[in-house]
């Protein structure tokens, strides 16, 4: 599930975890209704809020365990399953820490493991990478990987292009509670169109001439960014760009980096809706 | 937005996944626990919080002695004619005083997790309802005579003799933990109710003040004037104090101490629904 702020992405995990219910209408998960069944609904389903949903004020083995003891297990199977997960996760270092002293990458692995004591059937992530560093995004995708891998379904909240597209075989855009778009994410780049090639010189006085090379070999207007040294140009597809950079090099041009960017949400928000991504109200 | 490729090295990675597959596919899911076996564990939850912060209740074990110390030598040659005769009368009271201000704090501990994610968590977990509730307060009520060791050490050193032995002592604790439980519902209400969980502290003390001293805790009603006297006789807090006394100076009578379970049946009738009630509609 892929939108902006207050698109009513986290309100509509909230209604289908049963913690609101909803105003009207009716949802299901798994065929159970979502207010007449909750309690068999709760049964199926992990959940991973927005907030970390791990106690602070507990280690984490404690909090493993805890979970564990409300999930049905017994008090020795309860200790065996948390340590298991938390050597799965990394976290067998820092078991005995105090959740408030984990780094933020440590509370959302925790937060994860605590999530899968029991396999769900269907796994809720409202948004599980915001906030982190790049090596923890990874871990967590890594995670959610091997969940889907495993049967699991996983329904995710992202404001980020790139994690839906790591992650997702469907994706839903959704914009101020309304699915405006939905499809493989091959379909919905498709519809969106190009991303974009960004090219940083090592001479910021070639820049001009760069531009000049990118245009005829790409058929395309470069836009110059605010860093003098750096200017990108909209492309179809990574042959396209690579073709691009070489004829750079062949024109002497030396690069100090460059990168393929998909669009970004705005600019998909832009494609699908004619406006840009707004902050709604907080959900 | 741009995809930076993540070198990882293999043989570090291969370990790590399998530890993770070995975790999600651990064995079957257990049945859930009964509604008391899940209270247990969130009783157990209060208890750990307490051990990890230990200072956090500091003020309840060290204030009673103060004011033992404080009353009794300062007061009590003026008020009981000597000190150790004012001590007899005066422990049961602190030892009810110490109890009603922990009950403030099971709200204030509600208040706090209620700003949390991980409440999101417990109530998308099959289990009973108002499980993390009545675990929380039942915690808080059996920790009690825990919290009163330093007290009634003191008293003893001082020179408390009670008349019905140490079993008397035990029994009126028990009585007393007993009343706290029902008491506790009203302050989770609080604590459901106002915003911060410092307004929950302001809230609880200084509804119990009034009610603390316009009792028979530290003075004997019959000096006082009548209508102060009639408010006294008719203040629970009077009730649970001439029977914690009876008890542990030998003599209590039956309808005493049915009055105050009948007293602290009725808080719980009266406050315990509504807290689960509050609690649903959160969200």
């Amino acid at each position: 599930m892929l939108g902006p702020n207050g698109a009513g992405k986290t309100t509509t995990i909230r209604m289908l975890a049963t913690l609101l219910r909803p105003d009207a209408g009716i949802a299901r998960v798994l065929g159970r209704d979502v207010v007449d069944d909750a309690d068999e609904v709760r049964g199926l389903i992990g959940l991973t809020g927005q907030l970390a949903s791990v106690d602070d004020d507990l280690t984490g083995r404690e909090n493993v365990i805890l979970l564990a003891r409300l999930l049905g297990y017994r008090s020795k199977p309860a200790k065996a399953r948390a340590d298991e997960l938390l050597q799965a996760f990394g976290l067998d270092d820092a078991a005995d820490r105090l959740v408030k002293n984990y780094s933020g990458g440590m509370r959302r692995r925790l937060d994860v493991a605590a999530s899968i004591v029991v396999t769900p059937q269907i796994m809720f992530l409202d948004e599980p990478t915001t906030g982190l560093d790049p090596r923890s995004r990874n871990e967590v995708w890594d995670i959610v990987r091997a969940l889907v891998g495993r049967g699991t379904t996983v329904l995710l909240c992202t404001q980020y292009l790139d994690e839906a597209d790591q992650l997702a075989d469907r994706i839903a855009v959704i914009d101020r509670g309304t699915v405006i778009a939905e499809g493989t994410p091959a379909r919905l780049k498709a519809s969106v169109g190009q991303g974009a090639l960004h090219v940083r010189l090592l001479d910021p006085d070639q820049r001009a001439e760069a531009g000049r090379v990118l245009t005829r070999v790409l058929d395309a207007e470069t836009q110059l960014a605010a860093d003098p040294a750096a200017l990108s140009v909209p492309v179809q597809g990574a042959e396209r760009a690579s073709e691009a950079v070489a004829e750079l090099s062949q024109a002497g041009l030396e690069l100090a980096s460059f990168s393929l960017a998909q669009p970004s949400l705005d600019e998909v928000f832009l494609a699908l809706t004619g406006h840009p991504a707004e902050e709604g109200e907080q959900a | 937005m741009s995809t930076a490729p993540t070198t990882q090295p293999l043989d570090a990675e291969e370990p790590a996944e399998r530890a993770l597959q070995t975790a999600l596919s651990a064995a079957a899911r257990p049945p859930p626990p009964g509604p008391l076996s899940a209270a247990v564990t969130f009783g157990w939850r209060g208890m750990v919080k307490i051990k990890h912060v230990p200072e956090q209740l500091l003020d309840v074990t060290i204030t009673p002695v103060l004011f033992l110390l404080m009353f009794t030598y300062l007061f009590g040659g003026a008020v009981a004619g000597s000190t150790s005769e004012y001590l007899q009368y005066l422990l049961p009271g602190i030892l009810v005083q110490t109890v009603l201000f922990t009950c403030v704090y099971s709200g204030v501990g509600l208040n706090t997790d209620m700003t949390k994610g991980v409440v999101d968590r417990f109530r998308s977990l099959p289990i009973w309802r108002p499980a993390p509730l009545v675990g929380a307060v039942l915690g808080d009520s059996v920790a009690t005579p825990w919290r009163q060791r330093s007290s009634c050490c003191s008293a003893c050193v001082m020179g408390f003799r009670p008349g019905a032995g140490a079993l008397g002592v035990l029994a009126g604790m028990l009585l007393v933990v007993v009343f706290a439980f029902g008491l506790s519902w009203v302050f989770t209400t609080v604590g459901l109710l106002v915003r911060s969980p410092s307004a929950v502290m302001n809230t609880g003390f200084m509804a119990l003040f009034p009610l603390i001293f316009l009792s028979n805790i530290f003075v004997a009603p019959s000096t006082l004037p009548w209508a102060l006297e009639a408010f006294v006789g008719l203040n629970p807090i009077s009730h649970l104090v001439t029977a914690t006394r009876a008890l542990m100076q030998g003599g209590a009578s039956a309808s005493e101490l049915a009055l105050v379970l009948a007293e602290a049946a009725a808080l719980t009738a009266v406050f315990a629904p509504l807290t689960v009630r509050l609690y649903r509609g959160k969200g």
